[in-house]
């Protein structure tokens, strides 16, 4: 752990987990659906159901989704501010046998019909991590900057994104794929040492069986 | 590469006579990247955003379970009409100690020091010696030297309650506490390694039992304890006493105490005082 990680981070209270950790997890779900979400439903599992409404969980994870971070001031009050945004959302819980305690589903969709699920926990401190993205199970941190990848399951796809980031002298420091059923969706999850550009994340669209590109700076 | 121990620190710092304070910068700047600068610069926003917590508390609020808000000011009305058993001093740091945890209770804008639920233990001891003329550039060495003595405890044991215990995130406050208190006073290395010794002794085997789970009862009055504590441990270290045991061996038997710390003891609200009459009382007449 660094030692802004022991001093840190500024954070709206009670806890780190239960309400710094659930704001990440609904901001790194807002970056994923990539446009304004208008409608969510959310599901809260296990220590996230039994005590997150007095951690103040639920509005967090609301917070996040709407874009905010975890010192946001505006956080005990989102559910206001989704309100007069016209955001509406549902909040249940469930039970998700095997997850972590701290673990809530997020489906979002934006104004054009798009939804995205993202399934994550809050595993400690306020670091998070991304469990799957619809329906393809993933490991993300996202405390790295970070390239999520959609992409079709066809050879040279991982080769082509690659020899991209190596001419913009990107350095990776890590990278795991992830995929269903052999010859479907595939998601690539790439940490890298330093932000990007947009410009690069364009080029990585136009890659031939890439589907989606998101980006994630390091939270 | 971060420090794996508080005696490899010391002993870093005496062969390149450095100050506990450099060598933990120095270690950020490398592992981190960026300038010197921009780590201090960063200090120095978890500082303005403790000062920030003390002066925006508001004694008005209450959380939402209606369980805590209030006391901080309490505390302060009392100290202003003078008489405290423990003097001025102890009772503005027992003050401090109540506002930053209430402020986190009430979901205000806190540092995480180590987590949230100790939010209150170093503002607490670093804000009266602020007021008292200590200077912001002293209070970042000092912030360094507790940051360093948090990475050496979550890298030898831990410093969630969930994972160990009440004893490793307020025993860990108090530890990083009594260290920035000792570097403040100008006290040696050995006496820095002596008052975390000391102030993780005084609260080793601490268990963690929130009532319904919440960061409220008993978290925000012993984050009071953390505090009042790292003051003792300070002070007997910069009087010459001396731990018997080792910091570093310390900080290994809080580890030892807390992986045989039963689960109800560790964040789940199972046991102590989570499970006594009362706290199961207020645990069930919470609606949501
Ligand atoms: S009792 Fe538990 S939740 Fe409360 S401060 Fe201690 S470790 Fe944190």
């Amino acid at each position: 752990m660094n030692i802004f990680d022991i001093l840190g981070p500024v954070m709206i209270g009670p806890s780190s987990s239960h309400t710094a950790g659930a704001v990440k997890l609904g901001y790194v779900a807002r970056r994923l659906l990539g446009t304004e979400p208008i409608a969510a439903k959310i599901y809260l599992h296990g220590s996230f159901a039994d005590t997150g409404r007095g951690h103040g969980t639920d509005r967090a994870v609301v917070a996040g989704i709407l874009g905010m971070k975890e010192d946001d001031e505006r956080i005990p009050f989102s559910y206001e501010i989704a309100a007069e945004k016209g955001f509406h959302f549902s909040m249940e819980n469930i039970q998700l046998p095997g997850a972590h305690p701290n673990t809530v589903i997020m489906e979002l969709t934006d104004a054009a019909g798009r939804r995205i699920e993202v399934q994550g926990s809050s595993i400690g401190g306020s670091r998070i991590m991304i469990n799957k993205i619809d329906q393809a199970e993933v490991e993300c941190t996202a405390e790295y900057p970070t390239l999520i990848i959609h992409n079709k399951d066809l050879p040279g796809c991982v080769a082509e994104v690659t020899s991209v980031l190596a001419a913009k002298k990107i350095n990776i420091a890590t990278m795991r794929l992830f995929r269903g059923k052999r010859g479907t969706q595939a998601v690539m999850i790439i940490e890298i040492d330093e932000a990007i550009e947009k410009e690069v994340i364009d080029k990585l669209e136009m890659i031939f069986g890439i589907m989606k590109v998101t980006y994630i700076p390091g939270m | 590469m971060a420090y794996r121990s508080l005696q490899e620190i010391i002993e870093f710092c005496e062969q390149e006579n450095k100050a506990f304070w450099e060598a933990i910068l120095e270690d950020d700047v490398s592992e981190r990247g960026g300038a010197k600068a921009d780590s201090v610069g960063k200090m120095q926003t978890m500082w303005q955003a403790m000062r920030d917590a003390g002066e925006n508390y508001d004694g008005n609020l209450r959380s939402k379970s209606n369980l805590s808000g209030g006391d901080g000011a309490k505390m302060q009305e009392y100290s202003a009409a003078g008489g405290t058993i423990g003097g001025e001093f102890m009772a503005e740091v027992i003050a401090e100690a109540l506002k930053t945890g209430e402020s986190n209770a009430c979901m205000k804008k806190i540092v995480a020091a180590p987590t949230a639920g100790a939010c209150g233990v170093l503002p607490a001891v670093l804000l009266p010696m602020y007021r008292r003329g200590v200077s912001e550039e002293k209070i970042i060495e000092a912030l360094y030297v507790a940051a360093g003595i948090g990475q050496v405890i979550a890298a030898r044991a831990f410093i969630s309650g969930a994972a160990g215990g009440c004893q490793a995130e307020v025993g860990s406050a108090s530890s990083m506490a009594a260290g920035a208190l000792v570097h403040l006073r100008g006290g040696s290395h050995k006496q820095i390694l002596h008052a975390v010794a000391m102030a993780m002794k005084m609260l080793l085997g601490l268990v963690c039992d929130p009532v319904a789970g919440l960061v409220e009862v008993p978290c925000i009055k012993r984050n009071v304890g953390g505090a009042v504590n790292a003051i003792a441990a300070a002070d007997m270290a910069l009087a010459g006493i001396e731990s018997v045991i080792p910091a570093d061996e310390v900080i290994d038997a809080m580890k030892e105490v807390g992986m045989n710390m039963a689960p109800a003891y560790r964040e789940t609200a199972r046991g102590g005082l989570a499970r006594t009459k009362t706290g199961r009382k207020i645990t069930a007449g919470m609606k949501w």
